[in-house]
């Protein structure tokens, strides 16, 4: 990479709160997920009625999103997200409402999000964003895979910046963390910076 | 017929998950698409699945769905003139 690249800035939400680059600016004590990532969105003041509608993984990448590209909206911003349940969570309630014959009816607006990549479409659309986005899934979050894909999507003039998330969510357990690399920053987009900031 | 409208629009807004809207937010002549409620694609199909459930309604041509969720007069109207349960 000819070009220092940097961590522009980063989100991290889990057990109930939410921080931005390491800062804890929103905190709750929610019973659920849902409510959880309800409490977060109007904390912010976000006000996009299509939220309600997402399943939950969408609305943990959804709000992790808001918060590092509602100041830094760039239509030039590639997204490349991974998590390691892909869309699981939505996948089991879906099968839930077709598993009775007698009793069979399947929702369009729950079958729609049987994909992991449909959160990324969801940002596209809020960020009117036409760059490339990518999902995969590992086992475990994959710096060294990150690193290479987002600096590979600014090399060659794919994107001027790259949203990375890590947006893992099963039922009630969840983790995000979300970075937007970029020319711009003070921290190095290093895997020793990623890490250190994934695990704090 | 009041109490059928009236029904409807609680369902509608626990399916669509129309979360702050309330149902006396909805005349009943409002248009459920477009600049009214602002409805999507994917509400139409599950307003389909509804009137199947609750209903037992079965729309056999999607194309019908233009007319009968125009507003909740004429969806209680068709709901009214067709239902099974």
């Amino acid at each position: 990479m000819e070009n220092k690249l940097y961590i522009k800035s980063y989100v991290s939400i889990e057990n109930g709160q939410i921080s931005i680059d390491g800062n804890v600016v929103f905190e709750s004590s929610a019973s659920n997920v849902s409510d959880f990532l309800k409490e977060g969105l109007r904390h912010f003041g976000i006000q996009y009625p299509k939220f309600f509608k997402m399943d939950n993984l969408s609305k943990l990448a959804f709000l992790g999103s808001e918060l590092l590209l509602k100041d830094q909206d760039s239509p030039e911003t590639a997204l490349l997200f991974a998590n390691s349940s892909s869309s699981l969570d939505t996948d089991v309630t879906y099968q839930e409402s077709i598993a009775d014959k007698d009793n069979y009816f399947p929702s369009p607006a729950v079958f729609v999000y049987t994909l992991p990549n449909i959160c990324l479409g969801e940002i596209s659309i809020r960020h009117q964003l036409k760059t490339e986005n990518s999902f995969f899934i590992f086992g475990a979050f994959n710096p060294d895979f990150f690193i290479g894909y987002a600096e590979n999507l600014i090399e060659t003039g794919k994107a001027e910046n790259v949203l990375c998330g890590w947006t893992e969510l099963f039922k009630e357990d969840y983790k995000a963390f979300l970075y937007l690399v970029s020319d711009e920053g003070k921290t190095e987009h290093t895997k020793q910076n990623i890490e250190l900031f994934y695990t704090n | 017929m009041e109490a059928l409208k009236q029904e409807l629009k609680e369902k509608i807004i626990a399916v669509l998950n129309l979360e702050d809207v309330q149902p006396s937010d909805i005349s009943n002549t409002d248009a459920l698409f477009g600049d009214g409620l602002g409805l999507d694609s994917i509400d139409a199909l599950e307003l389909i699945v509804l009137l199947d459930k609750d209903y037992g309604i079965k729309l056999t041509d999607p194309k019908e769905g233009k007319n009968i969720f125009q507003s909740i007069d004429t969806m209680a109207a068709y709901v009214e003139a067709n239902r099974t349960k």
